[in-house]
């Protein structure tokens, strides 16, 4: 009965201010303490400032001076749109990503690009690609990166996804650029899953990732996307990648790592060491923060893992040793 | 002569039912498929309905996705028994099992998301 008035609560998008517990087994040491948020929202704008990426939520960024949006490069995180889906949680999922193209639009400092972190469809037919492109046509920034989402590749083993976005991608759709001096990689983790396990990269785009960082100086930051978390967000509900670890172990010597994500459908922050991952919200429709409803996953929370996720407002942070940890901005 | 036929039909059909429940006593679920050759999984809250279903030689079994969020039913062994089309709200996908065996099986977008059908 409680689990119930919590999916209720949860899945109606109240979640700002509240922390989400460390859940994480990926076996790396932590260095830095945790700082989680969770805010409602359909985006995230990035900036990258003296080499430190600030993250703001789309949904407050009206809010925001415009002096703070300014940097050495600035680009705007959609995830999660989930074209196609029309049940109650979100009857019209074109109106709410024209809404946050609207947002990003009105941006008084306009983002050089977009990342589109998967799940731009729901059931990965045609159209429903066709519409998203057709309504990001719309929007300022003209370049867009894509990786897939699990919805992106269903039945196809992600065929269809490579020939819409996969020009000049390696493997399964696994690709690396450079803007000003900052070089991002977009990974890919929702194919070849395994019964009863996470998001998977593969031993052939590891050695990829590895390759591809191997020559950059440690100061070069780096801001990595893909669809699920790189991170133990949650492993009971699927929500992390199996071989993460690995990946990590190759950007460890970089001074700034940026890791942005969505699949979960809300906002969530971590430090960790030199390391930030960011988690973006949907477009589409919310999802319950780890533990506090019954679904998604057959697990069950336990009480006292319950207790430790509800009602707890506040958070500590502590820098990780790098001088270049991330500073994060929620507009609070 | 229509007596004596009904009367074969009843002591016939009496010895049915002194077998079924024969059986029934030593595993009621599986007579239950038996006489129904078809089972039902329903997928609810990201998880199959019958973690574990054991059904007779022969059974058809369907899978209903009940969920907002699509499934698939896919075979965990290698090569793959069965695989559904990934199955959208109220969609099915039915599969039937010849063989005696153990067959686990997931949802290929939800990888947590597990179970097995057991044929005897």
């Amino acid at each position: 009965m409680s689990r119930t008035t919590l999916s209720q609560k949860t899945l109606s998008g109240n979640t700002q201010g509240e922390l989400w517990h460390d859940h994480n087994h990926d076996g790396i040491d932590r260095r830095g303490f945790l700082k989680c948020m969770a805010w409602a929202g359909t985006g995230a704008f990035c900036v990258i400032r003296g080499g430190v990426l600030h993250s703001y939520g789309m949904s407050r960024l009206a809010e925001l001076d415009p002096k703070e949006m300014a940097g050495e490069l600035s680009f705007a995180q959609i995830s999660d749109s989930h074209m196609g889906f029309n049940k109650p949680a979100n009857p019209d999922v074109a109106g709410t990503l024209k809404a946050a193209v609207d947002k990003i639009n009105g941006l008084a400092v306009a983002p050089e690009f977009l990342l589109h972190t998967g799940d731009i469809s729901h059931l990965s037919k045609p159209g429903e690609f066709d519409t998203v492109e057709q309504i990001l046509k719309d929007a300022k920034p003209k370049d867009i990166f894509y990786v897939p989402g699990e919805h992106d590749v269903l039945d196809d083993d992600g065929k269809q996804f490579l020939e819409r976005y996969g020009k000049g991608s390696k493997g399964a759709g696994w690709y690396s650029f450079d803007k000003k001096g900052v070089h991002f990689i977009g990974l890919v983790n929702v194919l070849n899953l395994k019964a009863g396990g996470l998001g998977s990269l593969g031993h052939e785009q590891l050695e990829w990732l590895e390759d591809d960082v191997k020559h950059f100086k440690h100061s070069t930051p780096i801001v990595v996307f893909a669809h699920i978390p790189l991170w133990s967000v949650y492993p009971e509900w699927g929500w992390g990648t199996e071989d993460s670890a690995r990946a990590h172990s190759y950007l460890k010597k970089f001074s700034s790592v940026t890791v942005l994500n969505g699949h979960i459908h809300q906002t969530m922050q971590k430090v960790e060491g030199n390391v930030t991952f960011h988690t973006a919200a949907s477009t589409a429709f919310p999802q319950p923060q780890p533990g506090k409803a019954d679904s998604p996953g057959p697990m069950k929370v336990p009480a006292e893992q319950l207790k430790s996720v509800l009602g707890i407002t506040d958070v500590n942070f502590v820098r990780g040793k790098q001088a270049l940890g991330v500073v994060d901005s929620t507009l609070e | 002569m229509r007596r004596s036929v009904f009367v074969a039909v009843s002591i016939a059909l009496a010895a049915l039912g002194i077998g079924t429940i024969r059986a029934g006593a030593k595993n009621p679920r599986v007579v239950d498929e038996q006489k129904a050759q078809s089972a039902e999984v329903k997928i609810d809250n990201f998880s199959f309905g019958s973690p574990e279903l054991t059904v007779s030689v022969g059974t058809t079994v369907t899978w209903t996705n009940r969920d907002d969020i699509p499934h698939t039913v896919t075979s965990s062994d290698d090569p793959k028994v069965f695989k559904s089309k990934v199955l959208d709200t109220d969609e099915k996908f039915s599969f039937t099992f010849t063989k005696a065996g153990t067959y686990p099986y997931f949802c290929s977008i939800h990888p947590k998301m597990t179970a097995k059908v057991i044929v005897q």
